[in-house]
This record gives structure tokens, sequence and C-alpha cells, in this order.
């Protein structure tokens, strides 16, 4: 399955979407390269989870065109779009784990749903996906029994249950200690390496994105404005691209936010309250 | 005066695309009911969760409701000398009204709030938009599963309601006031038919129980995915539903017992 095609897995073509009337993505173009970690990075609210609900197929696009493996992802029937999702995990940023099950159940739940293997199979799978991200032990847990860090890592186990070709990661780094940040980071390069997975990760996090990433879009104002190699982008010239590779507080995205003069403003008060 | 009146338009074609939007909910649960069949332990498992765990709260207050029901009847067929008809009057009472109804207030109450917190919650936690990424539909996963279990429960608990009120308004009547046992219970036979009083009973709290556990589902799953959004969610279930209950009894109180 996974070597048919192009060596694009995905593919957005001038991709626009607008919620309401606000516009999220306008004329957006993104490849995502088989066996490879792609990540999608931008200042909060620039449409980054927005992209990765448009590739699994949960919102459609206004105008352009989103291939996943070949296939236009809008025009697929229910069951097609179902058939394809099951090639596809999916990491939320919450884990979105399943409040009611255990470890395990959550991890057996895609196998369970989609495969009539006898169960003895299932608890094999089921604990080599829990041992891959080094929580064969804590199977008997419930989530609210787990760390932010755990159950992002169980959340990962459940997302390649089914041995996906793809895998999308929503802001996998916020709200980690140091120690699971690394553990994360080492778990997306080496399960996309060894599993042969593509990977599109979408973050704002830059030191772990350059680490991690082979090729990096960067987006704003529902536009890409800067692409490339990590390495390549901190040592870009453009000028918005090097404020947020380098976390500069003042730059092409100024520190005020739009205002009247200062001076002005301050004069008009005290002529106010005179 | 023009603004009230845009207003009340407003909410007008609000609550009809609403309840449109929620007829469609229901046909796409309608149709993941199938798959709920082979998978008969995810009906169990939510039959006891809206059934069984609403057990105490129905048992307790009908035996309340049937205690006074019986202390009040008597009072009243006392002056009469009727207090042999307290029987009847106790289980029709019951059987045909307070058994459905308020057996369908309570289950809202205690059964609906929680479907809709918990598919509210569910959303809000991206439990469902996690199931749709797995492939798996959550209109049949989650919410078909819950509504039959609702629309099976229903009728038993309010057929235990009015049972148990009838054994309130005994002890009450027969055992503390001094009814006679024998006219309390052959009146009761006499008087109580069995398709015009109890089916209708039964059928009655069937149509609740479509109607509670629809309105519990669907708020859930229309909620916003916040913790305000939630708490809202579940304030309008339990309203909305108890509005529908009583609403619907008159009508189907008017078909079923209104021609002489």
């Amino acid at each position: 399955m996974r070597d048919r095609g192009s060596t694009w897995l995905a593919e957005l073509q001038d991709v626009s979407f607008r919620y309401g009337t606000r516009q999220i993505l306008d004329g957006v173009t993104l490849r995502f390269q088989r066996g490879r970690v792609t990540a999608i990075m931008g200042p909060s609210g620039t449409g980054k989870t927005t992209l990765l609900r448009l590739i699994g197929g949960q919102i459609h696009a206004d105008r352009g065109r989103v291939q996943v493996a070949g296939r236009d992802v809008a025009r697929l029937s229910r069951a097609q779009l179902f058939e394809l999702r099951k090639r596809m995990g999916m990491l939320f940023q919450s884990g979105a784990l399943f409040t009611g099950l255990s470890v395990y159940d959550n991890v057996a739940f895609p196998l369970r749903e989609h495969t009539a293997l006898p169960e003895a199979m299932i608890r094999d799978l089921v604990l080599m996906k829990l041992q891959a991200v080094g929580l064969r032990g804590a199977r008997h847990l419930m989530p609210n029994q787990l760390s932010g860090g755990m159950a992002r890592r169980v959340a990962l186990a459940r997302a390649i249950a089914l041995d996906p070709m793809m895998i999308m990661y929503d802001e996998p780094f916020t709200g980690l200690d140091p120690i699971t940040l690394g553990v994360i980071m080492k778990l997306i390069r080496k399960l996309n390496d060894t599993l042969g997975l593509t990977s599109i990760v979408v973050s704002h996090d830059v030191q772990e994105v350059t680490a991690i990433a082979d090729y990096v879009y960067l987006l704003s104002g529902g536009r890409v404005v800067g692409e490339g190699r990590p390495a390549e982008l901190l040592g870009s010239s453009s000028g918005w691209v090097r404020q947020f590779m380098h976390g500069l507080p003042d730059g092409p995205v100024p520190f005020h936010y739009p205002a009247p003069d200062y001076g002005a403003d301050l004069l008009d008060g005290a002529r106010e309250s005179a | 005066m023009m603004s009230s009146l845009q207003r009340l338009g407003r909410m007008t074609l609000r609550f009809f695309a609403r309840l449109g939007r929620g007829n469609l909910f229901m046909l796409r649960v309608l149709a993941g009911m199938p798959s709920v069949l082979p998978r008969f332990r995810l009906l169990v498992a939510q039959v006891y969760h809206v059934g069984f765990l609403s057990l105490p709260i129905i048992v307790v207050a009908s035996l309340n409701v049937g205690m006074v029901l019986g202390l009040q009847m008597y009072n009243t067929l006392v002056d009469f000398d009727a207090e042999s008809a307290l029987g009847p009057v106790v289980a029709l009472s019951l059987v045909r009204e307070l058994g459905p109804v308020v057996a369908a207030l309570l289950f809202a109450g205690r059964a609906g709030s929680a479907l809709t917190a918990e598919i509210g919650l569910m959303k809000a936690t991206e439990q469902l938009s996690g199931m749709e990424m797995m492939a798996v539909d959550p209109v049949r996963r989650i919410v078909a599963p819950r509504l039959l279990a609702g629309i099976f429960a229903l009728p038993l608990l309010a057929i235990l309601f009015s049972a148990v009120g009838i054994g309130g308004g005994y002890f009450v009547g027969v055992g503390l006031l001094g009814v006679d046992e024998g006219a309390f219970w052959s009146q009761m036979q006499d008087k109580v038919d069995w398709r015009e009083d109890v089916l209708n009973g039964i059928i009655k709290s069937a149509v609740f129980g479509v109607v509670v556990t629809w309105i519990a589902v669907f708020e859930g799953y229309e909620a916003e995915p916040t913790a305000e959004g939630v708490s809202q969610a579940t304030t309008r279930s339990v309203v909305f539903s108890s509005l529908a209950v009583l609403g619907l009894d008159f009508v189907l109180t008017a078909f079923m017992f209104g021609e002489p």
C-alpha cells in the first residue's frame, strides 16, 4: 500500500478555508513527502489545526484540493473516507483518550472496531504498541490516573495501533516537562523511521521542531510565508521568518497592538479628565 | 415594538432550525441502530447506566408519591363514605398519569442530564472527534446504544414506579388508616382496565422515553465544546425534556382518554 504513487503522500493545492467571516486559510499549497517528518509552524490562530482537519476530511476546503495517497479527500464517500482514515493516525493535543476505558482498552479500541482478530492477538498487538511508547506497565491505569505526557504517549500508541501510513500530531510539545518533551520528540522521530510512517507535526515550538523535522512550512495569516529545511529557515534573510524562528519580540510582527500615537493618547486622557 | 417582533421572529426561526437539526440527528441515529444490535454488550452497559442506576430515585420517589396519594385521597373520599374506592383512585392516578409522567421527569433529571453531560464532555475533550478520525462513527458507537437504552429503560421504570406507588398507597390506606383490604384490591381489580389504563400508561412512558433520551443525546452532541457549553447543554436538556414530557402528556391523554 505504501509504495504506490508519487513521492508525496499528501498534498494541499491552493487551499482556502473560511470559518464564518474569518478567512483561516488563504491559498495554501503544502506537500508532504513519504517517510519524512514535515512540520507546519506558525503563531497561534493561523489555521494549523484546521489543516489537519482538512487532511483528515473532517472539514472541507472552500477552494483548492486536498489529496491524500492520490485521492481527493473532499470527493470520497463516507465509507471511502473511513477506509482512508483507518490508515491515518491522529494525535490530539489533549490526547482524546476515552475516559471510560483503561489504557489497555483505549489502545485496543481501533483493533476491536476494525479487525476481527482474536482477543489473544489483540493483546499481543496492544502490548507491542504500549512497549513502543514505554507504557506497557501502565496498561491497567485509567486515563485520569495518567500525567499529561503519559496520556499523550498512550494516545500515540492508540494512533499507531492499526499501523497507519501517516500520522498527524496536533501541538505535541505543548505543556510538557523537559523530560517528557524529550521522550515525545524521540518517539515521533523513532516511530517515523522504524515504522516507515509519514509524519505531519503542527506546532509553534521552534526548538523542538527544528530538532526533529525534515522539512518545515511556516504559516502566518493563513498563508505560507516560508518553507525549507530547518537549518535553511534559521538562516533565512526574510524578516518575518527570522523573527519567528528566533523568537524576537519585535520585527515585522510589531510588539504593539495597533494604537494611536502614544504621546497624543496620554495627552488626550489628561485633557479629558481636566 | 419592531425590535421585539424581530426578536420573536428570530427566536421562532432558531427554534425550528434546532428542531430540524434534532430531527436530522435522530434520522442519523436511527440509521445507526442496526449496528447496535450485534453489539449487545454495549447496550447492556448503557441500560445499566441509565436504567439500573436510576432505580433508587425511582423507588424512593414512587413510595412517597404513593403514600401521599393514599393520604390525600382518603381524606377526601372519607367525607363521602367512599374510602373503599381508595384502591382504584390510587391505582388509576399512578398507572395513567403519575407513573409515566413523574418517572419521566425524574429520568430526565437523573439519566438525561448524565447522558447530555457525558456526551458533551466527550465532545469537549475531543473524544468524539478522535473517534471519527479512527474511522468510527460516534453516532453509531456512542449515541445509538444510549438512545436505545433510554427507550428501553423508561417504560420499565414507569411500571416499577406505579407498582411501588400502589404499594405506598396500600400501606397508608390499609395499613395506617384502616381501609378494608379486600375492598382496596377488589375494587382496584374491577376498575383498572388492562388495555385502557395499563397499556396506555406504558405507551405514554415509551413515548416519553424516546423524547427524553432523544433530547438528552442531541443536546450533548450539539453542546458547545467548552466547560460552560456543557453545563448549559445539561440545563437545557433537563428543561426541554421536562417541558416536552408535560406538553406531550396532555396531548396523549387527550387522545387516549379524551372521548367519552
